[in-house]
This record gives C-alpha cells, sequence and structure tokens, in this order.
C-alpha cells in the first residue's frame, strides 16, 4: 500500500492521525516513531523561525507560551512559499483574533513592528536625495511636491505605546512604556533597519504621500485627525532618516 | 533529455563551508584552508540589504556553491514557477560555480514545510523527478547537482535502491550528484545497510561535492539507535573515516562542512575546514 504526500503531510501536521501505512524500519515493521522525526523537524524549524522573527513578542509571553503560539499558528498559516524570512505574515492578525490574548491589545501592533523590521532588512537598496534639494524648492511648489519613498521605509500606526514597548524590551535601561499612542517609521541607513518614533500624525501623513497625495493634500489629511500635527518636526525625520529617494513637483 | 550542453558545476576540489553571517569578517581575514563557501538559495532571495551586500563581497573572493533548500524536486505537485523564477534570477545575478538541490520534497498543496521530506523510489517518482530535473536545468541554464537524502524510513513500494535511482536520474538528465557522507551514514545506521557498500555502489564519477556534517543520536520503538541529521555538532569519527574511504575511490572532491544549528565560532568551523583539507591532502595518489 502507498502512501501519497497528502497523506504523508496531513499526518505530519497532526499527530492525531496515525503514521500512513506503506511507511517502515528495515525489518518491514511500521515506521512508528521513525515518522516523528518529520513530525519534529517541521514543528522544531517553524518554531525556532517564529522566535527569530518576533523576539520582542516571544520575550512579553514567555518562552513556553511562545511557543504553544508558533504551534497554533503553524498549523493555522503553513509557510506560503520557502522564503523563509517572510514568515509569520499573518501572525498581528492571528494575535489579535486570539480571545485568551485580549487583555494585551497591544500585541498584534508590536508584531506589525517586528514584521516591518525584517521587511525593511530585506528590502531593496536606495539612495537618498540631497536635502538641499528640498531646501530649494519655494512654500508653494513644495505643497504641489509628490515624495517617492525608501522601500526599506516602514510605517506602523498604533493607538499603543509600541515604540516604548519595543524599545523597553530590546534596550536595556530604557525607560518603562506609559499608555500613549505612538507612531513608527522605521528607516535602513544601510543595512540595519532603526525605529523612530514619529511626531502624532505622522503616520497618517506619510502614508497619505505614500498613496501618491502631493504634500499639500497630506498636509491637510494629517491635520484633518491631528490637529496639532508639527510638518516640520515630521520632515525633519524623513530627511534624517534618508527615506526621500525622489522629488516631484507638479506644474 | 539528455542535454550535455548545459555548463558543469565546477566547484574546486578543496575544503568548503557552509555561510553564515556572523563569520562574515572573519572569513575574509582568515579564511584558512576554506576555498569556497556555500550558500542556502532561499536567504538570499529578498530585494536588497545586507545579506546580498555580504554575498556580492564574498563571491569576490570565493567561488560560490548555492544551495537550494526550498524547489521541492520530489513533489508529486509541479514545481513552483515563481520559485524556479526567483533561482534563475538569483543564479544569474551572482554566476556561482555550482548550483544543488535534494532529492527531496517540501512543499504540499502549496505549502511549505521547511523540511526535506522522503519520497519512494519507484519509476513514477523517477519519472516525475527527471522531468523535474530537466525543467530546472533548463530554466537556469546548467547543470545541477542533486543530493541523496538522511533516511529514517522506507518505502514498502521503492523497487529501486537508491545509488540506482540517483544513477538513473544522473544518466537520464545529464544532472551531476552531490554525495552527502553524513547522510549516507546515517541512512545507512537508520535502515541497516552498509554504508561502504552504499558508496561502492555510487556513481562517483557523477560526484560534483561532497557533503559532510553533524548528527544527532535518538531511539526507535524498539531501543535501536536512531540518528538525526541535525548539522548541529562536529562532524563524527566515524563519518571522517568514510569520507576517507569514499576520496580513496573518488579522487578529489570539492568537500563541504556544514553546521547549521548551534553555530560555533569562526575558529571551531575553520578547524572543521582544516580537517577536510587534510583528508583531501593525503588521498593516495
Amino acid at each position: 500500500m502507498s502512501t501519497n504526500q497528502s497523506q504523508f503531510t496531513r499526518a505530519m501536521m497532526d499527530a492525531s492521525i496515525p503514521v500512513p501505512e506503506g511507511l517502515m524500519d528495515a525489518q518491514s515493521r511500521p515506521a512508528g516513531r521513525r515518522f516523528d522525526v518529520y513530525r519534529n523537524n517541521v514543528a522544531v524549524s517553524l518554531t525556532e523561525a517564529m522566535h527569530a522573527a518576533f523576539p520582542v513578542i516571544a520575550k512579553l509571553l514567555g518562552r513556553e507560551n511562545m511557543d504553544g503560539l508558533s504551534g497554533l499558528y503553524l498549523r493555522a498559516h503553513p509557510p506560503s512559499s520557502p522564503l523563509m524570512m517572510f514568515y509569520g505574515e499573518h501572525f498581528p492578525d492571528f494575535l489579535a483574533a486570539m480571545e485568551q490574548l485580549n487583555h494585551l491589545g497591544y500585541l498584534p501592533d508590536v508584531a506589525r513592528l517586528e514584521l516591518s523590521m525584517r521587511r525593511s532588512y530585506h528590502a531593496a537598496d536606495s539612495v537618498p536625495i540631497d536635502p538641499e534639494k528640498l531646501a530649494q524648492l519655494s512654500p508653494d511648489a513644495l505643497m504641489q511636491t509628490e515624495v517617492k519613498f525608501a522601500p526599506s521605509m516602514q510605517v506602523i500606526a498604533s493607538p499603543w505605546p509600541i515604540f516604548d514597548i519595543w524599545r523597553y524590551n530590546t534596550q536595556d535601561g530604557a525607560a518603562k512604556p506609559d499608555g500613549v499612542a505612538q507612531d513608527v517609521m522605521i528607516t535602513r541607513p544601510e543595512f540595519d533597519p532603526a525605529p523612530h518614533l514619529l511626531p502624532p500624525g505622522g503616520a497618517a501623513f506619510i502614508v497619505a504621500l505614500q498613496r501618491g497625495q502631493d504634500i499639500g493634500s497630506a498636509h491637510e489629511a494629517a491635520l484633518a485627525k491631528t490637529p496639532e500635527f508639527d510638518l516640520g518636526a515630521t520632515f525633519t525625520l524623513l530627511l534624517q532618516g534618508g527615506v526621500i529617494l525622489k522629488l516631484d513637483t507638479k506644474g | 533529455m539528455l542535454d550535455t550542453t548545459f555548463p558543469q558545476s565546477d566547484l574546486p576540489a578543496t575544503a568548503g563551508v557552509g555561510y553564515k553571517p556572523q563569520h562574515f569578517s572573519q572569513i575574509l581575514e582568515h579564511p584558512g584552508s576554506v576555498g569556497w563557501l556555500e550558500i542556502h538559495a532561499e536567504n538570499y532571495m529578498g530585494d536588497g540589504g545586507r545579506p546580498l551586500a555580504q554575498l556580492r563581497r564574498l563571491s569576490e573572493q570565493f567561488p560560490i556553491s548555492v544551495h537550494g533548500v526550498g524547489l521541492s524536486i520530489g513533489g508529486e505537485a509541479p514545481l513552483d514557477t515563481d520559485h524556479l523564477a526567483r533561482l534563475k534570477q538569483l543564479i544569474e545575478w551572482l554566476n556561482p560555480a555550482s548550483f544543488s538541490e535534494h532529492l527531496a520534497w517540501s512543499t504540499h498543496d502549496a505549502h511549505f514545510y521547511n523540511d526535506l521530506l522522503p519520497l519512494p523510489y519507484t519509476n513514477d517518482s523517477l519519472i516525475r523527478i527527471c522531468d523535474h530535473i530537466d525543467q530546472l536545468q533548463r530554466t537556469i541554464g546548467r547543470q545541477m547537482l542533486l543530493e541523496n537524502p538522511s533516511s529514517y524510513l522506507a518505502f514498502e513500494d521503492s523497487t529501486w535502491s537508491e545509488p540506482e535511482f540517483l544513477t538513473e536520474i544522473a544518466n537520464r538528465t545529464g544532472c551531476g550528484l552531490l554525495l552527502d557522507v553524513n547522510n549516507v551514514f546515517v541512512s545507512a545506521s537508520n535502515l541497516d545497510f552498509s554504508p561502504h557498500g552504499y558508496i561502492d555502489a555510487f556513481a562517483l564519477n557523477r560526484v560534483g561535492e561532497i557533503h559532510l556534517g553533524g548528527h544527532d543520536t535518538d531511539t526507535d520503538d524498539h531501543g535501536a539507535p536512531l540518528l538525526i541529521d541535525s548539522h548541529g555538532h562536529a562532524i563524527a569519527d566515524p563519518v571522517w573515516a568514510l569520507l576517507d574511504y569514499t576520496l580513496e575511490r573518488s579522487g578529489p572532491k570539492p568537500v563541504l562542512v556544514e553546521w547549521d544549528n548551534d553555530v560555533p565560532d569562526w575558529p571551531v568551523l575553520s578547524d572543521e575546514a582544516n580537517r577536510a583539507a587534510s583528508a583531501l591532502q593525503k588521498i593516495p595518489a
């Protein structure tokens, strides 16, 4: 009796399903524990991948809880490609849907931050503009300018203090998080992604620019949501982060 | 199907190591006896950043072997054309000395299981694997090397021995073979055959590369040892002895030390590479 790869994977992913027939040891006895090598390899390698990908989530939850969640996650969302660098893309939503974790409402956004760090790490290289180019624009021209960003730049808006939570769990002596909402921008000056705290409304402004709005419209969109939005402070961060690749002034 | 016009795998017959990013600076400054490096293809399929920058730099100094772990050549389903395209792009960009993959499968129903899974050696799987290798070699425009797996169990319906199966695939497709001596040792122990008999039956003239790695020991349901190919230790002494036995028969070959888990500091890995280089130097003329 032959076993096919559907039967093999089903039994591999669910230890309550018997080992498929037709698998044996050298004495033609049923494979038994030998099949568990594959069950174990898959579970361990994908669990380790989750620990490597979400170290702050793992620290917040503890080793045992992270192992358990990784096991549930790998059965709900087995990798959809051999590129393990992108494994875990559904983890923030998966965390958000876990009722037992509702009291830790910040977890999904912290996971988004960690996922974004990894995307930034593997994003294409790019060369930022000379900041002088921005200074040369008149205020009117500036408002009609569209911006192209580095692929390594990532923005995460959150009602939780995700920047402080990330820093508190990755840097010795960092201040304890308090209750404020925080938007984060990730930049990658050369090869190492770094999160930065954006001024309130900063994420809305950048997302509007990413959608192709000019600086004037994006500014209005940010002000509508956040009356105290600080355009100058946000632009300073964008220029310091080297994330602007191109300015395109209409008219 | 045989097409001998593909450029052949072309690694030097020296010691190589599996590249780990934490060794980047030390490899460049203290290569020791390391003559070439191997990378896992799938770790270099991002759009940019440090992985590709390091690889570009290393390729200026070392011949590179690209070792795929995700194509699922032994899969029942057609090959993933997106993944084939990514391999082609990486190989065109890097122009490595060699490309290799496994006699195994890892993808089923669009899910990737991140492990090298076993298959029966039957005429049906032979035809499917040859079709897949043919498709791959035409896509990347070069010969590939196919690696023998570590086995923990056997398939009742296999009708070929593993060395015969690999030889037949090489004859039909023109691919070369990657002989993992640790995998031979692990499989021979787990499935109760002679590792020396396996090497004697292997098409050594087709071998473009040899792998060595460490293994773990577990037990099966009957209390018998069950060796696990873990790549998390130094290479065991009997595996070094099996390398000597192989090299005496094959002559000099590129020999790679793999250490993928609990990766040691560079001096430890460099010592293992020295030992592989010594094994190559003592081959009788």
